[in-house]
């Protein structure tokens, strides 16, 4: 049972694939997050307008038919704007893995530009008129003032969401990317042991959990070590 | 463009609205269910003795640190298939249930629901203010009875925006039934797409009608709040300024 029928590497590759799963979405997760709080906090109406129907829409529909709409879509949607460009028919096959990145980098997003917003607007006032006093351009408020404390106000939203996102990558195993879910599964079904395979892959899953956890953790204590304690 | 929405709405408004009752139904029983088990475990989770606190802590960890589609495959696929492998139970009159997706759906939902609420909870008891209670205490009431009178209202008030998401979150989750063959309101649009390659239609038809019963909830639940809160609303203040200064 340990060997999982011989299959416990399969298991363990499925992991990395959630790991690369993971880490590929997060970037992508942060710079939506940042430029969706930029939106809603813009002076501009257009720009608060979009950025508030970003995350009303997204946050109300079900990441499964998120990651659905743009596995089968998006393959139809590149398909006509490539057909549009080269004027002739052609095929385009977007992989699961990236079109399941793209959905979750999606959703994350809405999310994140929520914790971002909260966040850029814990920062005093006083600190960005002090650095526009200083004669700082926007941009540079942005990279010198905000960015920086933006960590330590953003953090334990941010463990959340990585919690949320790490238990989402199993749902891109309904488009058939091998991560754990989808390894699991094909183990239950070969081996007629769906109890011991999906057991393992939750306690794989929980060990992630925990580990980005404790991460998370350590982090927020960093990023609060230059701070006062009340 | 619009065709192709009217011919998808026209022909499989029955599915959709099936879907729909379906989503609506695995959503309030789960809720209801899932808040009612999640009360005694809040209790539990709160509680000083660490033979008591152990289980509920083990189950919201578990529960939480996972995710629910994993959950729901090891109820259907796991739980079900030692269910199935018990002598003669094939036989038995209890089969038709026990092989039946929605039973599954619905346990995994349940718990699921139970456990993130109970966190909620937990952290709603642990922030009722300690003069509270030790007034009640003062008062001469018993732990049950500071619960029902001091605890359970101050901690209604207090986690009442995070249970409205909570409750969301649930509507969400409950698109994964399709995952387990129910025909639910994603799973309407799967079969839709399935039969007819029109994927935008039939997800965004779906997406519509989520978005509709959540923000539909989302009001509802801003008026309970509403009433929650309504002992306190701050009297406006009785200076002699005019109203429309605020203008």
């Amino acid at each position: 049972m340990l060997d999982l029928y011989g299959r416990g590497w399969q298991m363990l590759e499925g992991g990395l694939v959630t790991v690369q799963l993971c880490l590929t979405v997060l970037p992508f997760m942060i710079v939506i997050g940042l430029l969706g709080a930029s939106a809603k906090l813009s002076r501009y109406r257009t720009l608060r307008v979009i950025g508030e129907s970003y995350t009303v829409l997204i946050r109300g529909i079900p990441e499964l038919l998120v990651i659905l709409l743009i596995y089968f879509g998006g393959t139809i949607a590149v398909q006509s704007l490539a057909e549009l460009i080269s004027g002739e028919e052609t095929r385009v096959d977007i992989p699961a893995f990236w079109s399941g990145v793209a959905a979750l980098a999606l959703v994350q997003g809405a999310f994140a530009s929520e914790v971002f917003r909260a966040a850029m607007q814990s920062i005093p006032l006083g600190q960005i008129e002090a650095a526009t006093a200083c004669g700082m351009t926007p941009m540079q408020v942005f990279m010198r003032i905000k960015l920086p404390q933006l960590w330590r106000f953003a953090l334990p939203g941010l463990n959340n969401l990585f919690q949320v996102l790490i238990k989402d990558t199993a749902l891109i195993s309904v488009v058939g990317v091998e991560e754990i879910m989808r390894k699991a599964a094909i183990g239950a079904g070969t081996e007629k042991a769906p109890f011991t395979f999906y057991l393992v892959a939750m306690l794989m899953f929980l060990s992630f959990t925990t580990v980005s956890l404790l991460v998370f953790n350590y982090l927020e204590k960093r990023a609060a070590r230059g701070v006062a304690r009340a | 463009m619009f065709e192709d929405f009217i011919y998808v709405l026209g022909k499989y408004d029955t599915w959709l609205w099936r879907g729909f009752l379906l989503t609506i139904e695995l959503l309030v029983i789960s809720v209801t269910l899932g808040t009612l088990l999640a009360i005694p475990l809040a209790v539990a989770r709160v509680s000083k003795k660490v033979w008591i606190q152990a289980l509920p802590f083990a189950f919201i960890y578990v529960f939480r640190g996972t995710p629910l589609i994993g959950q729901l495959f090891m109820m259907y696929y796991g739980v079900g298939q030692l269910v199935a492998e018990i002598d003669g139970i094939q036989d038995h009159w209890t089969w038709t249930y026990l092989r039946d997706p929605y039973w599954y759906c619905l346990l995994t939902f349940v718990l699921n629901t139970a456990a993130y609420v109970a966190e909620i909870m937990r952290g709603g008891i642990q922030n009722v203010p300690n003069g509270e209670l030790e007034a009640a205490r003062a008062c001469g009431m018993s732990p049950w009875i500071t619960y029902r009178r001091i605890i359970f209202p101050r901690m209604w008030q207090m986690i009442w925006p995070a249970y409205t998401n909570d409750v969301i979150f649930t509507l969400k989750a409950t698109s994964l039934a399709s995952t387990v063959t129910m025909m639910e309101l994603t799973g309407a649009a799967r079969k839709i797409v399935a039969r007819t390659a029109l994927p935008y239609e039939a997800f965004i038809s779906a997406g519509v009608i989520y978005l509709i019963i959540v923000y539909t909830l989302t009001f509802g639940f801003k008026g309970i709040e509403r009433y929650l809160r309504r002992s306190e609303v701050r009297k406006e203040p009785k200076s002699g300024k005019p109203k429309a200064a605020s203008a």
